[in-house]
């Protein structure tokens, strides 16, 4: 399969030119360009890894900020505590238990309570702390102070978006992910065909659980001042949902065509329309509903599947005399 | 007397329950669309409820036949111009789920902004009637009462117009299976955008019933949808009756849990009730087993 | 009636929905190599028992053993795992995937997983097999409704199943796509795989099957050589009814 090949080795030159070049940016942007890159760096890992789950296997998840907040959370309890690495793993493993727990108990069940549940999860979760927080801790809210600059969180940042997408990579050639692929087709014949369907669901959910609350923990200190209605604010799961959709979820680099163009957007929205922000959200995620179903990379799909269909045997992008396939 | 207290307050907001259920599962049981909506139009209709009682004079009552038939016929629309393309691009009814769940949360940003735009991000609330009567030595507010007994009446008007009438028994046919209700002459499509209207027309009706006594701002929408949710599916979709027990269980539920554990953790009960349902009868307490 | 011979043996299975019994206190064996059709007039239990055997559904009482070890309430992917393959009353492909990978995903998680260049090789020859092979790339949802059956016998056939369950595989097809079918389940017998068919088509019945099993209201009413069993008086009776209601 040299398409294969080729595809890979373009795929990892582009990982290695993008890895490059964040690390470099730091040096050539001031404080509003690093902060840019913050936020497309963190939505576009949020969308890769939601991607990751709810894009093959059909399973929409609502509850992206739920993960995102346990990262938060982590870091505003346990960062002055623990050295940084360890407080990082901790946020990934913390949350990798929880999406455990609740994919086990919601995965087995059909789509749309899953759906329902990760809609409320978020809600849950940020009453649940401010629960505790005011009976048990005695006051909403705690400040972060940490020593890190808005570089090394690009640069952290950077680091975790290149190993999501190898482990992305990974699991799209494994077995892991075509069984995760036949999932989202018909779930029934991925049952009879010998696959562990739950195992497989709940993995690869809380792996991208895992991812979701790094990005969490990693930016937590550009608040300082920490509380639930900041860490679990619906609006992200919501936008990471739109680019998500508008890029395309059912390839890795999907998610990643929308973020760019959404990040935008979205930037210019909140600084000219304030008031019209929600609205204008939900309008430009209802034209992407409905009008490109699939996304920016599922349109690219159907015209090399519609081209492959057309000549078989041909590789997209040569330049032969047409001819019929029949 | 805090347990009776409990219960009193449990059985009313179990009541309001029931009836904001009632709506969603016209809507997800007989119509098949999974609306994330739903909340944000109660919250649209407390609203009006709440600017129709404070600047036009107009007590909620009188509100309902005004709100109500805006919110059928607003829901009538937006099944026919928005949710009937999605029902014809699905294959299945996993996919028209999916579909109408994104299409209804993009929804659900556009009005909680609209109303977010109109009245802000704080919370309202009115008088409309301030007794309190004695129920047992355990006071209970008259708009409370007042609005749990138009629930009734309300629940009723909807049951036996289900259970009675000949469109009524179209609507249950449709819900039942789609595809043989075609078969026997029934205009499907007519059918489920009368029975999302319908939805419609209840949530808004809850929603101006919960402004009697409730508190409310503009993001309370999400809240309200969840419960419905999980009232509907406790219920089994489409079963008037269930929604009813299922209401009445979590209304019971939340305010012993507010009472006797912590009022902070009314949601975590919810839910924690939510997925025992779930995971012992995943098709509902009244739902049809093995289809 | 010895387990030790049989591939399969179903004992006293007895599975009720409400207060219907779908299939009531049914027993059958199974040899090694055999094709074995099992009949009946519509919502006498035959699917019921298919989904029984392949675990999609579980039975409320009996026995279950595909070659000595009970299978009865396993879920489907473990039944998958010991040798059990199906195909769908309804067809089922995957629509989204091509051709290739509809095979590749019964090759890749049965008893003895293939995976990679092997897998992709072995998907090919499969392929080869049910004459799909100038479809590799085409995706499931716009195959032919004969091409959709033939690709789920090809996925069934990558599991290397020690038993194959066919339920109104030739069901909805023409004359001449019949007479296609039926050469290739032909063929596929030739290679030596066991199956159970639970078929309508007296035809294929009669040309491909060695034996078979009649059910009428969840239970056995006939055993057989395909023509004695269909000639049975109680058979006659249960596909047209008695002389009182005629």
């Amino acid at each position: 399969m040299t398409m294969n090949s080729r595809s890979t080795l373009l795929g990892a030159v582009l990982l290695l030119a993008g890895v490059v070049g964040l690390a470099l940016l730091p040096g050539f942007v001031g404080g509003y360009g690093l902060s840019m890159a913050i936020n497309f760096l963190m939505f576009a890992i949020l969308a890769t890894s939601w991607a990751m789950f709810s894009g093959p296997s059909g399973y929409v998840s609502l509850a992206t900020v739920a993960f995102f907040g346990i990262g938060a959370y982590t870091v505003a309890v346990l960062g002055e505590q623990l050295p940084w690495g360890a407080v990082l793993l901790l946020a990934a493993g913390i949350a990798f238990v929880v999406a455990l727990l609740v994919g086990l108990s919601t995965l087995r069940l059909r789509g749309v309570y899953f759906v329902i549940f990760s809609f409320g999860l978020a809600e849950l979760i940020r009453q649940v702390v401010n629960w505790y927080e005011s009976t048990q801790a005695g006051s909403v809210g705690r400040y972060v102070f940490l020593d890190i600059t808005q570089e090394q969180i690009v640069w952290q940042l950077t680091a975790v978006l290149a190993l999501l997408f190898i482990v992305g990579w990974l699991i799209e050639r494994s077995r892991v992910g075509f069984a995760l692929r036949m999932i989202g087709d018909d779930e029934t014949v991925a049952l009879h065909c010998g696959v562990n369907i739950t195992l497989i669901k709940v993995l690869v959910f809380s792996l991208s659980a895992a991812f979701m609350a790094l990005v969490g923990a990693i930016v937590a200190p550009r608040w300082t001042y920490l509380d639930p209605s900041i860490a679990f604010n619906p609006n992200i799961s919501f936008q990471v949902l739109i680019m998500a959709l508008l890029g395309g979820a059912r390839r890795l680099y999907g998610p990643l065509l929308g973020v760019i163009p959404m990040v935008l957007l979205f930037e210019y929205l909140s600084s000219n329309f304030p008031h019209l922000f929600s609205i204008l959200l939900g309008i430009t995620f209802l034209a992407i509903v409905y009008m490109v179903p699939h996304g920016v990379a599922g349109l690219i799909d159907s015209y090399v599947q519609r081209y492959r269909e057309r000549f078989p045997g041909r590789r997209v992008g040569k330049n032969q005399q047409k001819e019929s396939a029949l | 007397m805090a347990f009776l207290d409990a219960l009193l307050n449990g059985l009313t907001l179990g009541g309001m329950y029931a009836l904001v259920a009632m709506g969603l599962t016209l809507q997800y049981g007989v119509a098949r669309i999974m609306n994330l909506s739903y909340g944000e139009f109660l919250i649209a209709a407390a609203f009006s409820a709440y600017w129709l009682f404070q600047v036009q004079a107009i007590n909620p009552l009188l509100a309902l036949l005004l709100v109500v038939p805006v919110a059928f016929g607003a829901n009538w629309l937006i099944y026919q111009i928005m949710l009937h393309p999605l029902v014809r691009r699905s294959r299945d009814r996993g996919e028209l789920e999916v579909n109408s769940i994104l299409a209804t949360f993009g929804l659900l940003f556009v009005i909680q902004g609209l109303v977010l735009l109109i009245f802000g991000s704080n919370y309202f609330s009115y008088t409309y009637i301030s007794n309190v009567f004695m129920i047992a030595g355990s006071p209970i507010a008259a708009d409370r009462l007042l609005a749990v007994g138009v629930a009734v009446v309300l629940g009723t008007a909807l049951y036996l117009l289900l259970v009675r009438t000949r469109p009524g028994t179209a609507l249950r046919a449709v819900s039942v299976d789609p595809r043989a209700a075609q078969l026997a002459g029934i205009d499907v499509r007519a059918a489920s955008a009368m029975a999302f209207a319908l939805g419609g027309g209840m949530v808004a009706a809850s929603g101006v019933l919960v402004s009697m006594f409730t508190t409310f701002n503009a993001s309370m929408g999400v809240v309200f949808t969840m419960k419905a949710l999980i009232v509907v599916i406790m219920g089994g979709a489409g079963h008037l009756l269930g929604a009813l027990a299922a209401g009445l269980t979590l209304g019971l539920v939340e305010s012993f849990v507010a009472v006797y554990v912590a009022p902070g953790l009314t949601l975590a009960a919810t839910f924690a009730l939510f997925l025992i349902v779930l995971l012992i009868r995943p098709t509902g307490m009244m739902g049809r087993a093995g289809a | 009636m010895t387990t030790s011979t049989a591939l399969l043996s179903v004992c006293d299975v007895t599975r009720r929905f409400g207060s219907l019994r779908a299939v009531d206190g049914l027993s059958f064996d199974i040899a090694e190599g055999e094709i074995v059709g099992l009949l009946g007039p519509n919502g006498s239990g035959k699917t019921t028992m298919m989904n029984l055997v392949s675990g999609a559904l579980k039975p409320d009482a009996g026995t279950i053993r595909l070659a000595g070890s009970d299978i009865a309430g396993l879920p489907p992917n473990r039944i998958a795992r010991q040798g059990i393959a199906r195909t769908f009353q309804l067809v089922r492909v995957l629509p989204s995937m091509n051709c290739l990978d509809n095979v590749k995903a019964g090759l890749g998680f049965g008893a003895q997983p293939t995976w990679g260049a092997t897998a992709d090789s072995k998907a090919e020859g499969l392929l080869e097999r049910v004459g799909m092979a100038h479809r590799r790339l085409t995706l499931g949802k716009d195959l032919t409704y004969m091409d959709q059956k033939r690709l789920e016998l090809a996925r069934a056939l990558a599991l290397q199943p020690r038993l194959l369950l066919l339920d109104e595989w030739l069901a909805g097809l023409n004359p001449s796509e019949l007479v296609e079918a039926i050469e290739l389940l032909r063929k596929v017998r030739g290679e030596g795989v066991t199956m159970v068919m639970v078929e309508h088509v007296m035809d294929a019945i009669r040309s491909l099957c060695d034996r078979c099993v009649i059910m009428n209201a969840g239970a056995k009413i006939a055993e057989g050589m395909p023509a004695e069993a269909l000639a049975e008086p109680e058979v006659v009776r249960a596909y047209l009814g008695d002389d009182a209601d005629a």
